[in-house]
Parts: structure tokens; C-alpha cells; sequence
């Protein structure tokens, strides 16, 4: 079977003026069509940019990342977006909805750059809301809804181009642990329904509900294999310092 | 994504901000305003114009004599010798010599100006007779002390009963035999209608030397020949020509409306400046907008919005923010020249109408089109190549 995302020794370098951050340093691993992932790590761990990569929104400084077996490391700006829209679901930790659109609309803007007509989009921006159970609300603005409702609304925006993979971006960041939960158990219907589902967190209790976790640090992959394992939410550096009594 | 749903989505954006975009548009509303009502001014102008030096006749030549300072003389004996003998070119002639005295009719001293004519002068000009008869060539040679009065004289003072009534020039008093047809629509003092036409033989023992023609051309095709050929006579008389003029109404008038057209020209060059700055006023609002709306410039482009589209929508936001102006400025335009036409009209007592040109609002609207477009150019430019990492993360 042939992975849906897979990394060969992706490096990512920023420069700034004289000194050259490494934000992704030889990052090889592979997700399959179905699987539900976790990519876990803190701050400056280069999870931002493993997300930034996956989503093709950037390309890899060096190494190949090929996307259901396109390399998208050879695309230009305008194959990015084609690409973004046919494969990419994006749920984000802001909703990053369109606040002028109501929610039918929000949720019809990438079936509209896939060149979908009006009346077709209509009808599966609909099927979409309906999926999270907001359909009756199509007419609202976003702003008449809770952050619960509003992710709802940008999960359904991210199903409506009915993509290869969902990438969520820190879903439950903005939102309380009980809705967090919600959007959560939505995500795993997904992952039931057979969608591919990458999930985004510096959260280790969000992270184990994925069914699989890789865990980064320094750029690197330190961990990568199911969510159950016990390994699976410390890090071998971290379970280090633990064992040497712990910080403080 | 369609050309139709772009301009479906700007003419959104564009309803959300009304007062933005209607301080936005009010330079290109002003400018486009301005354009149309100088043009039609201009416009009405050259018809005004037009319309008075072709009621004067077109097709006349007036030769004008300085005989001072000359050996030689012309005649009038001589000017119809000379119109005669070039008649392939030249018709009709008449002396005009303009009388000094007022005109006296009874005790009342009147503003109608005296002209001592032959009796071509009213076919030159085109009158007809609304009662009894012109001037004849008997009346000429026998210095008849006879006239043929304007419609005003007729209706005014003489409650239309002029004919075989008597009134005074400078001290003589002439016998009314005609009237002529009124020619304006309104009769009024020191018009059209308003005037006295004697034996120009009568004239001229009144107040001496004839030294003005009004000749008449053949054919107005071959204008500018008529011409050369009475300036040849002329100069054959003369020898000189610094003695005479011959000025045609054609060429005034050629020359009036061509001083009207550079008029207009740099007023509505003027008035466009205003349309140049409106166009900055859009580019500075639309620089502003792509700011505000970085963060939604990097959501649609993560949903896929190519730079095209980002593009085409900035610039088809402004291209109908500037057509809207353009459009509100048509209506102005059209009100104001109306207004104008109304103000123009009391303030001058003349029928002088602002009738903007199609030409000119098509041209305002197309600049107004193009001045968006333009000046949305630079700003879509830079919404189109934000980064959508950046964007998105952008507060």
C-alpha cells in the first residue's frame, strides 16, 4: 500500500539576518490512507512547520515530501493552492472563518476555487453542515456562534471538498475542555468514517486520542508509534531528567 | 470561479462599507461630474456660437475698405464691377453702411440700428418679407427716402401697422414700405428683429462713404476660391492690401469655436485632475483593505485561492468601486448641466443649453473604468503575493 503523506529526510531552514534556524531537521515518516495521527511536540519543536509542509502552504528546504505520491517540494505557488483545495481539509485553532459570510458560504469558499458551480455547492456545503449538525443554522453569521459551533462550521468546510486528508491545526486550543471534547469525538467519527486524519497539539491529552502519536522535539522525530504505548506521551529526554529527580 | 461570481463578491464587499466606499468614490464622482458638465458647456457654447454667426450667413464675405492713406478708391460702382466679373465665384452684393444717428420714431429716441443696404441685402441674408415690398434697385438710383423695418419696429411701435408710416434717421425721415418676416422666437429690443434697412444711395448722402460689402459666394464648397478671387480684385484695385479685409463669418466662426474647443479642453484636462487624484484615493483605500483583510487573504488562499483569483478579486473590488463613482458622477453631471442650463439661461438671456456629449460621459465612465483598474492594480499585486502562513497568522 502507498503511503498518502510521506517525508524523506525533510529539512526546513529559516534565515534570520546571520544565523540559520533549523525548524525541521531529516523528519522521515509515513501516514496510510484511514489513519488517525497525532503530531505532538512544544513550541519551536517543528510541529508548526511539519503543519505548514503537510498543508502545502511551504515546501521543504531540503528532502522530498510527496503528497498522495506528488512531490511537493517541485510545485510552483499555483499548484500549492490546486492542491491545497483538491487534497486538503484545513481546521484551524482561530475557525479562521470568513466573518461577512454565513455559513453556507463559509463553508462553500473551496468548493468555489475548485470550480464547483452554485447550485451543486450549495447542496454539498449543506450535506457538509449537516454532517456537523448545524445545517438548520446556514443562514447565521459566524459570529452569532459559540467557538464550539464556529469549529463545527470550519470542520464542515474542511469535509465539503471531500479531501484525502484532514489536517487539524490545534482544534481545541480556543475552546473549553468540554467542546474541545466534542470537536474531538467529531474528528474520531471521521477517522470511523474512514477519513485520514492529521492531527496538530502540543497536548498530550488531546494527542492520545489519535490513534497513533509522532512526537517531535528539536526538529526531530523522537517518537512514533501508537498512542497507547506508555512511551508514547513522555520523551525519552524528558523521562530522563525525571529520573534524575525531576526539575526544581 | 466565474468573472460573474468575482464581481458578485466585491459588489459585497463594496455594500458592507457604504461610507468608505462613498468617500472612496467621491473624488472620481467630482471629476467625472466636472468632465461632463465643462464639456457640455463647452458644447452648448459652440451651438450658441454656431448658431448666432450662422444666422449672419455663412456664405457671406464682408470686405471691409481703409481707404485712407490710399491714391485709390473703390467705388461701389467698382465692387460690383469687380463681383460681376468674377461671378463663376461670386453672387450677390450689397453695400452696408452703418448709420451714425439714432433712429427717431416720433418722439421716441429708439436702439434700432440703421443700415443703408442694396436691394439684394435681404436675399444675402436670407429674410422674406411679411409685408409690402423691399428695396428695389429704382429706390437706389433715385435715393428714395424709403425703409423696410424689422418685426420688432413693426410690432412695437406701430402695433403692426408700420407700412406708410414715417420715422427719422439722423434728422431725415424715411417712409416704412416693408416689414420682414420675424426671425427669432421672441421679439425683443436690440434683437434680431430690431432693425432698419434704407437705399444704401440714401444712406450714403447721409453719412458719406460707403466702405463695406456684404458679398455673397456661388457655391459653398468652393469657399476658400471666392475668396482668393475677391482678394485678387481687391488688389488689383489697391495694389496694396493694406486697404481692404475680407473676413468671412465662416472663418470667425471657425476661429470662435476652435478658442472654445482649447477652452474646453483645458478645463476638462483640469477637471481630470481631480479624476487622477479620486484614482490615488482608491489605490490608498484598496493599500488599507488588503491590510485589513490579510487574514482573509490567507484563509482563502489555504482553501486554495490561486494568486489570480486573489487578484482579480482586488482588482475587480476597485475596478466597480471607481464604475460606481463613475456612474453617480454620470448623474450629477447630467443634473448639474441641467441646473446649469437653467442658471446659464436666467443669468445670460440667451438659449444656451449644457447638453453633455455621449462621447464625453462614455469617455468619463471608460477613464473611470481604467482609473480603477489601474490604481487596484498595485494593492491586488500585494494581496496576491502574501504568503498564506504569514496572512493567516496575521492579527
Amino acid at each position: 500500500m502507498k503511503p498518502l503523506i510521506e517525508f524523506q529526510q525533510v529539512c526546513k531552514y529559516y534565515h534570520m539576518g546571520d544565523t540559520t534556524v533549523v525548524a525541521a531537521d531529516h523528519i522521515s515518516f509515513q501516514i496510510f490512507q484511514g489513519e488517525f495521527v497525532a503530531i505532538v511536540g512544544s513550541s519551536g519543536s517543528g510541529k508548526s512547520t511539519c503543519m505548514n509542509i503537510i498543508g502545502c502552504l511551504d515546501v521543504p528546504s531540503e528532502g522530498t515530501y510527496l503528497l498522495d505520491g506528488r512531490d511537493v517540494g517541485q510545485m510552483n505557488k499555483n499548484e500549492l493552492a490546486e492542491i491545497r483545495n483538491e487534497l486538503l481539509g484545513f481546521i484551524f485553532q482561530q475557525y479562521n472563518l470568513l466573518p461577512k459570510l454565513n455559513l453556507a458560504e463559509n463553508v462553500e469558499v473551496p468548493l468555489m476555487y475548485a470550480g464547483v458551480n452554485k447550485s451543486e455547492r450549495r447542496r454539498r456545503a449543506l450535506d457538509s453542515l449537516d454532517r456537523v449538525g448545524l445545517k438548520e443554522k446556514w443562514r447565521h453569521k459566524p459570529n452569532q456562534l459559540s467557538g464550539g459551533q464556529q469549529q463545527r462550521v470550519s470542520i464542515a468546510r474542511a469535509l465539503a471538498g471531500n479531501p484525502a486528508v484532514i489536517l487539524a491545526d490545534e482544534p481545541t486550543g480556543a475552546l473549553d475542555s468540554k467542546t474541545g471534547r466534542e470537536v474531538l469525538a467529531l474528528l474520531q467519527n471521521l477517522h470511523a468514517a474512514g477519513n485520514t486524519v492529521v492531527l496538530i497539539t502540543h497536548d498530550n491529552s488531546i494527542a492520545v486520542q489519535a490513534q497513533r502519536i509522532i512526537r517531535l522535539e528539536d526538529g526531530q522525530v523522537v517518537y512514533d508509534g501508537p498512542s497507547d504505548a506508555p512511551e508514547a506521551v513522555v520523551t525519552p529526554r524528558a523521562a530522563g531528567r525525571t529520573a534524575g529527580g525531576g526539575p526544581g | 470561479m466565474n468573472i460573474v461570481e468575482s464581481l458578485g463578491l466585491a459588489v459585497k464587499n463594496i455594500i458592507s462599507s457604504k461610507t468608505r466606499t462613498l468617500l472612496t468614490m467621491l473624488g472620481i464622482i467630482i471629476g467625472v461630474a466636472a468632465v461632463i458638465v465643462i464639456v457640455g458647456l463647452g458644447n452648448g457654447l459652440e451651438g450658441y456660437v454656431t448658431d448666432s454667426f450662422s444666422s449672419m450667413g455663412t456664405n457671406t464675405l464682408t470686405v471691409s475698405v481703409m481707404s485712407r492713406g490710399s491714391t485709390r478708391t473703390l467705388e461701389v460702382e467698382d465692387m460690383y464691377g469687380i463681383v460681376a466679373e468674377n461671378s463663376q465665384y461670386l453672387d450677390l452684393c450689397s453695400p452696408t453702411a452703418s448709420m451714425m444717428g439714432s433712429v427717431k420714431i416720433g418722439s421716441d429716441t429708439t436702439s434700432t440700428a440703421a443700415t443703408g443696404v442694396s436691394e439684394d441685402y435681404l436675399s444675402i441674408k436670407g429674410y422674406a418679407l411679411s409685408k409690402g415690398r423691399g428695396l428695389q434697385y429704382s429706390d437706389i438710383l433715385q435715393r428714395s427716402r424709403v425703409c423696410v423695418v424689422g418685426a420688432y419696429v413693426d410690432q412695437a411701435y406701430y402695433g403692426g401697422n408700420s407700412v406708410g408710416q414715417t420715422l427719422r434717421v439722423g434728422g431725415t425721415s424715411l417712409t416704412i414700405v416693408g416689414v420682414v418676416e420675424q426671425q427669432s422666437d421672441e421679439l425683443e429690443e436690440g434683437g434680431t428683429d430690431d432693425f432698419l434697412y434704407l437705399p444704401y444711395s440714401t444712406a450714403s448722402r447721409l453719412s458719406g462713404r460707403i466702405s463695406t460689402y456684404t458679398v455673397t459666394v456661388q457655391n459653398e464648397d468652393t469657399f476658400a476660391q471666392s475668396k482668393e478671387a475677391l482678394e485678387n480684385a481687391l488688389y488689383g484695385v489697391f495694389e496694396s492690401d493694406d486697404f481692404y479685409t475680407v473676413t468671412s463669418m465662416a472663418e470667425i466662426l471657425e476661429t470662435m469655436t476652435n478658442m472654445i474647443n482649447i477652452l474646453v479642453y483645458v478645463l476638462a484636462g483640469i477637471a481630470a485632475i481631480s479624476l487622477v487624484v479620486g484614482g490615488i484615493g482608491i489605490m490608498n483605500i484598496m493599500l488599507v483593505s488588503v491590510t485589513e483583510r490579510t487574514r482573509e487573504i490567507g484563509i482563502r488562499k489555504s482553501l486554495g485561492a490561486k494568486e489570480r483569483y486573489v487578484m482579480e478579486q482586488f482588482v475587480i473590488e476597485a475596478a466597480v468601486t471607481s464604475a460606481l463613482g463613475g456612474a453617480i458622477g454620470i448623474l450629477l453631471g447630467y443634473g448639474l448641466s441641467a441646473a446649469a442650463t437653467q442658471v446659464v439661461t436666467s443669468v445670460m438671456d440667451a438659449s444656451l443649453t449644457v447638453s453633455p456629449t455621449f462621447g464625453a460621459v462614455l469617455l468619463a465612465f471608460g477613464i473611470s473604468v481604467g482609473i480603477g483598474i489601474f490604481f487596484g492594480y498595485l494593492p491586488a499585486k500585494k494581496a496576491a503575493a502574501l504568503n498564506p502562513i504569514d496572512a493567516l497568522h496575521y492579527d
